[in-house]
């Protein structure tokens, strides 16, 4: 039994039992554990290649070609070759720009080879990951700076390097974790910018005990010690910012009371993850903020139910959690939503995913809370600085709105334009709450988020157009009731 | 701002701006202009300033450019092929008269 690709729009069917959105580790995991019931399973992925971001080429990189990914990265491996074994539908490079949920079952509509279709699924399991959150600062539109996770993309997909001078900025463990994968593939960073808080510690230290048993102590201690043998790193940074006209030059920054310059052909910023969440959010289901992880998720429940019956939300995309959390969250999902459509009690394997993924969750709290960006990066004061980059709206234009009682993310979109480009707001959304909470001094649960539509991703209106549509639809554009 | 660390396996040509380029069979496009040497990949729709692929994983929209002739495409999502032609844009995308 192996996978049955499909990479034309008319080989798909109208109806499947589950429909899976992402081939990342949760995606894989949930498909695996449907397709073992039997189930017609459809797995939809964006990308031409499974594996979602953290584990992205796992499907032709080997450990000889590219050893210095790491271990942790090879587990990708294994979970690919479950998912090709399976008797499931995979369809790479497919958009999935709208989910519906009608009669208790889900509707989807998908753009695959330049064509558009309409899918039904009884359940649907959203696995949609996470992205890197925005690091607004001074001149991080300049050619030359890039987000920490696209250049270790560059890395894992293309054997891509920096070159010349390469500075890395912000806070989390990626920042290691690329610094050293960087270092064993013979590569060189000239500095990183370290802008975790000191008094962050603080915070973080009643939660070590549950880190100190966790396998990220003894990874994440090896990383911080092999890089900072090798490479500069200055602690508590603030007031960073980019510089350059046509592309960046270097950076100029704060530490330790001093302000520091320097020379950069390259700068990579990163603060943390939170969940890619646009589609959930477009279908409806309830969002609700995470204070510790200071993001918008879903609201799911222990199996991963958004507040959608048909729709569930596995991995990163529910909240962070990692690679590991994500796998175990897919495969309960994935059995949770073939239980309910093959109308049986839950069972002994669901249980035991749901301890193995408490386990992998051992340590979180102590990382989101050491980890937290900072709240000048948050939500920056800097009044030039851009925050929704299609639109090109600064803190400043944004901040006035603030003052002058915008209601919400949602009205402020009428007023600048802001969230309104082609990114839909996925850059622009998690700052925009932070400065309108800031200003006017609420908390960002009322504050809320973007209000989402389909399509979440642009789609030509042929292929809208050439949708099957109901009479109901063909009267509301064209006055007239079709003959036949 | 990259450079590639690997001895060619499978190349591909394609046409940027008029140049002719080599690129691994396996690369997007964005990864094929990075490891080219180009940074910078269109001009922002607003302020006409110089903007380059930032995520690579299709969430930023940074990296829209012109794929045989269909423009606005996202770069870091469409792997390359033999003989494609891409073009950088300047500003918002034109309407095509009498196209598709």
């Amino acid at each position: 039994m192996t996978v049955q690709m499909i990479r034309n729009a008319e080989d798909l069917a109208e109806r499947y039992d589950i429909a899976i959105v992402g081939a990342g580790p949760a995606g894989m995991a949930a498909a695996t554990e449907c397709a073992k019931f039997g189930l017609r399973t459809i797995v939809f992925d964006e990308n031409s290649e499974a594996g979602g971001q953290i584990y992205r080429a796992i499907t032709r990189n080997t450990p000889a070609a590219r050893p210095y990914l790491g271990r942790d990265y090879w587990r990708g491996a294994s979970l690919w070759e479950a998912f090709v074994a399976t008797t499931a539908s995979y369809v790479p490079a497919a958009a999935v720009w709208s989910l519906e949920q009608q009669d208790e079952e889900a509707e989807l509509r998908v753009s695959v080879s330049g064509r558009s279709m309409i899918v039904h699924a009884k359940r649907v399991i959203l696995a949609t990951g996470a992205t890197e959150r925005p690091m607004p600062v001074r001149g991080w539109t300049l050619p030359g700076v890039m987000s920490i996770g696209a250049a270790q993309i560059a890395l894992k997909s293309a054997g891509l390097l920096p070159e010349g001078r390469a500075v890395l900025a912000g806070s989390g463990p990626l920042l290691y974790l690329y610094a050293s994968q960087v270092l064993a593939a013979g590569g060189v960073i000239d500095a990183i910018l370290d802008t975790t808080p000191r008094r962050y510690w603080l915070q973080a230290a009643p939660h070590l005990l549950p880190f100190l048993i966790s396998p990220y102590v003894w990874k994440g201690l090896g990383l911080i010690l092999k890089v900072t043998r090798a490479v500069r790193v200055f602690r508590s940074v603030t007031a960073l910012e980019i510089n350059g006209k046509d592309r960046a030059d270097g950076v100029t920054f704060t530490a330790g009371g001093k302000t520091v310059s320097l020379p950069a052909k390259s700068v990579f910023l990163h603060q943390g993850v939170i969940p890619h969440a646009n589609l959930a959010n477009a279908a409806g289901c309830e969002m609700g903020w995470n204070d510790r992880q200071k993001c918008f998720a879903p609201v799911v429940d222990r199996q991963g139910r958004s507040t959608k019956a048909s729709i569930f939300i596995a991995g990163d995309g529910n909240g962070i959690g990692g690679a590991l959390v994500a796998e175990f969250d897919g495969r309960i999902a994935g059995l949770a939503a073939g239980l309910e459509v093959l109308g049986k009690e839950p069972s002994e394997d669901l249980r035991r995913y749901g301890r193995l993924r408490q386990k992998a969750l051992r340590g979180r709290t102590f990382i989101d809370l050491l980890y937290q960006p900072a709240p000048s990066f948050r939500a920056p004061a800097e009044e030039d600085v851009i925050v929704c980059r299609c639109e090109e709206v600064s803190v400043g234009a944004i901040r006035a709105a603030a003052d002058s009682g915008v209601a919400g993310p949602n009205q402020l979109k009428t007023m600048l334009r802001c969230g309104m480009g082609p990114c839909q707001g996925r850059m622009c959304a998690a700052t925009v709450t932070e400065i309108l909470a800031d200003a006017q001094q609420r908390p960002p649960t009322e504050v809320g988020t973007y209000r989402l539509r389909p399509p979440i991703k642009p789609v030509p209106l042929s292929e809208i157009a050439a949708l099957p549509h109901t009479p109901d639809a063909v009267y509301a554009v064209t006055g007239t009731h079709s003959e036949h | 701002m990259f450079r590639s660390i690997e001895s060619p396996k499978s190349r591909v040509r394609v046409i940027v701006d008029g140049r002719e380029i080599e690129a691994d069979v396996a690369a997007s496009v964005a990864a094929a202009l990075l490891g080219a040497g180009m940074t910078a990949v269109r001009r922002s729709v607003v302020g006409g300033e110089p903007r380059a692929p930032y995520c690579l994983m299709g969430i930023c929209f940074e990296c829209l450019v012109t794929i045989d002739g269909v423009q606005n495409r996202q770069a870091c999502m469409v792997p390359v092929r033999d003989g494609m032609v891409i073009s950088s844009q300047r500003g918002a995308r034109t309407m095509e008269v009498g196209g598709q």
